[in-house]
């Protein structure tokens, strides 16, 4: 007589198992098969099209009522089995116990959801079953708002099935791009364009704090008081694998349930497999290798050999007209190389990592087309040192042997684009070429091909080299650092012109060859971003050097040095005591009077520096900047108040100044400076911008230097009031922010704009100067504010000032 | 022998940054890239002993705050024209803790 095989799970991993098993011997097993969902065996992973109207449940059935019948298969679905006595050798369910010789588990997984309040809530639905997909339709039917919550392959699927069935949807994703398990930051920025191109809002860096309702689900809350309200809540955070039976039977589980290679748990009676096992640590939830276990396991049950080996797990995403792929290991690293192609135009990435010049990982996006052939060559781990020039161009362009890159274009066909940005074919190029743009700048003047983006410009280069061959020298590229041939004069033309808002976005726009850019980069893009989107753009502390990151200067030991700010360098007998007590209760060594009329204390331990903030704060005192690309410092004299040779109220004034300007980021530093007679006790006139009092006025100058360069201030205008004087210095500063290099001091920019530009555009245009203010005074009403205050709050404590782990203490225990 | 001590929740570090890990041999910094791999090295570069937890993490590198050596963090080696390197430490991340071998670090986890 057969054995018995009972099987508890009707799902893809199981069905798989049926197939492969009765392949090869249809009567080695009496089977029977029990499943919890009341139906067969359908195809899951075809619930996202059924979810989206675009199929439905009938085409996805794979096993059938008649097709277990003609197996000889016992199937009892919709019934849960409770226990498993694995002395007795059988399992309990409502309909008694049932024996089994073999017993497979195959329980699957579950969704994840979260821990928050109200995840209960009637309208909170996962995404794992039928069930779920009918909940979804019902909600979806009414039309009404969804929050999805996990921006994964499972949440993003979901996602666009329910916009589609007419729903607004919002994702909202705590990491800081969607799919990061499977994408890198500028696959999931593409992602994100065009997911919210067809008006799926995506919130990112989302942490959920709850969901609310009245006996059903109204809203969900953010961290930061966003409410989103709802009237249905899709948990895609996660799966748990189904252990349950598994554990309370006494079976060996870590996350899954834990097998061998040849599927078998701790007792050699009973098998696992599906997303409810674990295999050599991992737990794997997407079909493929779960099919590689059921035709493993179905050798095991015909006591034959097989063994499961860890497989490449490649990533598609089913949304209709989002193409992307990856597979691998896709982090950078040592040994890495990586190979980009970037089509902003076309809206195309795509990356392979390169290890000992073997490809290692793969993440593409917009054009899949060449992704098994990338696959293959993964998986085979051909050495493509070869074909490494023009491996990105996928297959189409692999000759028998290695080409260089010029005969790439050479080849390529004159219809084939060069600038997707204006639609400029190669042929386009070659004309204006041999019509006598025989320059970079004059194929972009006569074509326009490369005078968007520019991300073509290195391929237009190549044209003009291959069509005038010897007598065209290729520019040397002058990009801002190595991750980049953009100069920063392009990066921030672009960043506006195309309305780029996040670095991942202009690294992926501008075709950035590195994928996180570096320590040159970032802080440049960071400051562009900031001062172009002052509201939208969130300050990226993690692109920030480290004395902007932690408000405080850095000093050779690893100490800070700490500046409050005195305003135009007054200050009061409070805040000196208050400064007085501050340095000797967090053991100051050194306390310095700096240049620019500030009281610097040196040597302050980095775990000290929240406290003796709240200290100061609670005297009045404020960051004084002293460590920022920013406004640092408006130095005095004391103008008319003391002074007998005194013209104006220089002191006030230069306080005026610094409360008008403090708190905001520019490319580099600035100081200023207010001297109340020419005889300039506050030495104005080697500042970035200076006022000297006179009988008269004012007269004011900038572009200053007193560092590695020595500068006398050139004259900006001279005006007679002191509000004239305030408007002069916002729009000048406004505009050295819009427009310098990061890193150029304003003597440094002015040399290159000329100082006639500068006085047109504050002095001379009214209206230009306006709008400059206007533009300052929305950012400053962001940044005029005081980051001791913030960084001191107790929640940063935790989470920034503190040690991550204390082992010494452990140690000594 | 390994000794994996659970330190924290891979979310206590932000993507791109580092914290510090006191431990008897001194502070060991536990860099958290922008794809969630992590790395524990010495917190303290071969050229003039920078925090490097405080440095600008790229790719899988890291940029010292005081005169921008750029350390790897897979191999603790200093990168381009610069010589030196810092010592490595086992870590990794099992069910989203980060786990870090006390076996060189004079730690020990309560037997």
């Amino acid at each position: 007589m057969a054995q018995k095989l009972v099987i508890i799970g009707a799902g893809m991993a199981s069905g798989k198992l049926l197939e492969t098993l009765l392949d090869s011997h249809a009567d080695a097993y009496d089977i029977t098969l029990i499943g919890a969902e009341p139906r067969g065996n359908y195809n899951r992973i075809m619930l996202s099209p059924v979810l989206a109207g675009e199929t439905d449940y009938q085409d996805i059935i794979t096993h059938d009522t008649a097709w277990y019948k003609a197996h000889g298969i016992t199937t009892r679905f919709g019934e849960s089995v409770v226990k498993i006595d694995r002395k007795a050798k059988h399992i309990i369910s409502a309909n008694g116990a049932t024996a089994y010789d073999k017993l497979v588990i195959a329980t699957g997984s579950a969704s994840f959801f979260i821990p928050v309040i109200g995840n209960d809530l009637p309208g909170v639905v996962g995404f794992r079953d039928l069930d779920d997909v009918e909940a979804m339709l019902a909600a979806a039917h009414t039309g009404g708002r969804a929050v999805v919550i996990g921006g994964g392959l499972l949440g993003l699927e979901a996602a666009a099935a329910l916009h589609k069935q007419g729903m607004q949807v919002t994702v909202v994703h705590l990491m800081g791009h969607l799919m990061e398990r499977q994408l890198d930051a500028a696959a999931g920025y593409l992602l994100q364009k065009e997911l919210e191109a067809r008006g799926i809002k995506v919130i990112c860096k989302a942490q959920t704090n709850g969901i609310v309702g009245n006996g059903k689900v109204e809203a969900v809350l953010l961290e930061g008081d966003i409410t989103l309200p709802a009237e249905l809540v899709v948990m895609a955070a996660g799966i748990r694998p189904e252990t349950r039976l598994a554990t309370e039977s006494g079976l060996h589980t870590e996350r899954g349930i834990v097998v061998d290679d040849a599927m078998c748990t701790s007792d050699a009676s009973i098998y696992a497999l599906g997303e409810c096992v674990e295999h050599d640590s991992v737990v794997y939830g997407l079909v493929a290798p779960l099919f590689d276990m059921a035709k493993v396991l179905a050798k095991t049950l015909l006591a034959e050999h097989a063994a499961f080996q860890a497989p490449m797990v490649s990533t598609k995403l089913k949304v209709t007209g989002v193409d992307l792929f990856s597979v691998g290991d896709f982090g950078e690293g040592d040994g890495r190389e990586e190979i980009v192609f970037r089509d902003p135009g076309r809206g195309i990435y795509k990356r392979l990592i390169l290890r000992d010049n073997r490809i290692v990982g793969i993440v593409m996006y917009g054009d899949t087309l060449d992704s098994g052939w990338f696959f293959d060559k993964l998986k085979s781990g051909e050495d493509i040192s070869d074909t490494r020039e023009t491996l990105i161009f996928g297959p189409a362009y692999q000759g028998g042997e290695a080409q260089d890159p010029l005969a790439v274009v050479a080849a390529m066909p004159m219809s084939a684009e060069i600038c997707g940005c204006n639609g400029v074919c190669k042929g386009t190029i070659v004309e204006a070429i041999q019509a006598g743009a025989t320059s970079l700048g004059a194929v972009k003047a006569t074509t326009k091909a490369s005078a968007s983006c520019g991300s073509c410009a290195g391929l237009v280069e190549q044209v003009l080299a291959a069509t005038l061959g010897d007598s065209f020298e290729m520019p040397v590229a002058a990009g801002i650092c190595g991750c980049t041939d953009h100069s920063h004069e392009d990066i921030r033309r672009v960043i506006k012109s195309r309305a780029l808002k996040t670095i991942p976005a202009v690294m992926q726009e501008m075709g950035w060859k590195t994928s996180c850019g570096c320590h040159i980069c970032r802080p440049a893009l960071n400051y562009y971003l900031i001062c172009e989107y002052p509201l939208d753009y969130a300050d990226d502390a993690q692109s920030r050097f480290v004395n902007e990151r932690n408000h405080a200067n850095i000093q050779k030991d690893g100490t800070y040095s700490v500046v409050p700010r005195m305003w135009g360098g007054m200050t009061t007998p409070a805040e000196l005591r208050a400064i007085a007590d501050a340095a000797e209760k967090y053991n100051v060594p050194t306390i310095h009077v700096t240049g620019g009329q500030r009281i610097d204390l040196l040597g302050v331990q980095r775990a000290d520096l929240p406290e003796m903030w709240a200290d100061l704060n609670a005297a009045g005192l404020v960051s004084g900047h002293a460590y920022s690309k920013g406004l640092r410092t408006v130095k005095t004299c004391v103008g008319t108040d003391h002074c007998r040779f005194g013209t104006q109220d220089s002191t006030g004034l230069g306080i005026k100044l610094e409360k008008m300007l403090w708190g905001s980021w520019t490319p580099h530093k600035v100081k200023l400076a207010v001297s109340g007679c020419p005889r300039n006790c506050a030495e104005a006139t080697c500042k970035d911008l200076g006022v000297i009092c006179v009988d008269s006025g004012y007269m004011v100058s900038v572009a200053g230097a007193a560092g590695m360069e020595l500068k006398q201030t050139e004259a900006l205008a001279t005006v007679a009031t002191e509000a004239e004087v305030m408007d002069l210095a916002v729009a000048f500063i406004q505009l050295y922010r819009e427009s310098a290099a990061y890193l150029d001091r304003p003597y440094k920019w002015v040399a290159k704009v000329g100082l006639g530009w500068v006085i047109e555009q504050v002095v001379d245009d009214l209206e230009n100067r306006a709008a400059l203010k206007a533009r300052f005074e929305l950012s400053q009403s962001v940044y005029r504010k005081d980051p001791w205050a913030e960084q001191a709050k107790p929640e940063y404590q935790p989470r920034k000032w503190a040690a991550l782990a204390d082992l010494t203490l452990e140690a000594a225990e | 022998m390994s000794d994996w001590i659970d330190i924290a929740p891979l979310e206590s570090i932000p993507q791109r940054g580092a914290r510090v890990v006191k431990t008897a041999v001194g502070c060991v910094a536990i860099f958290r890239t922008a794809d969630d791999k992590v790395f524990a090295i010495d917190d303290t570069c071969p050229h003039k002993k920078g925090p490097l937890s405080e440095g600008i993490v790229h790719g899988t590198s890291v940029t010292c705050p005081l005169h921008n050596w750029v350390i790897s963090l897979e191999t603790g080696m200093a990168q381009g024209a610069d010589e030196g390197a810092v010592n490595t430490y086992e870590i990794r991340v099992e069910n989203g803790r980060i786990l870090l071998d006390g076996a060189r670090l004079g730690a020990q986890t309560a037997a």
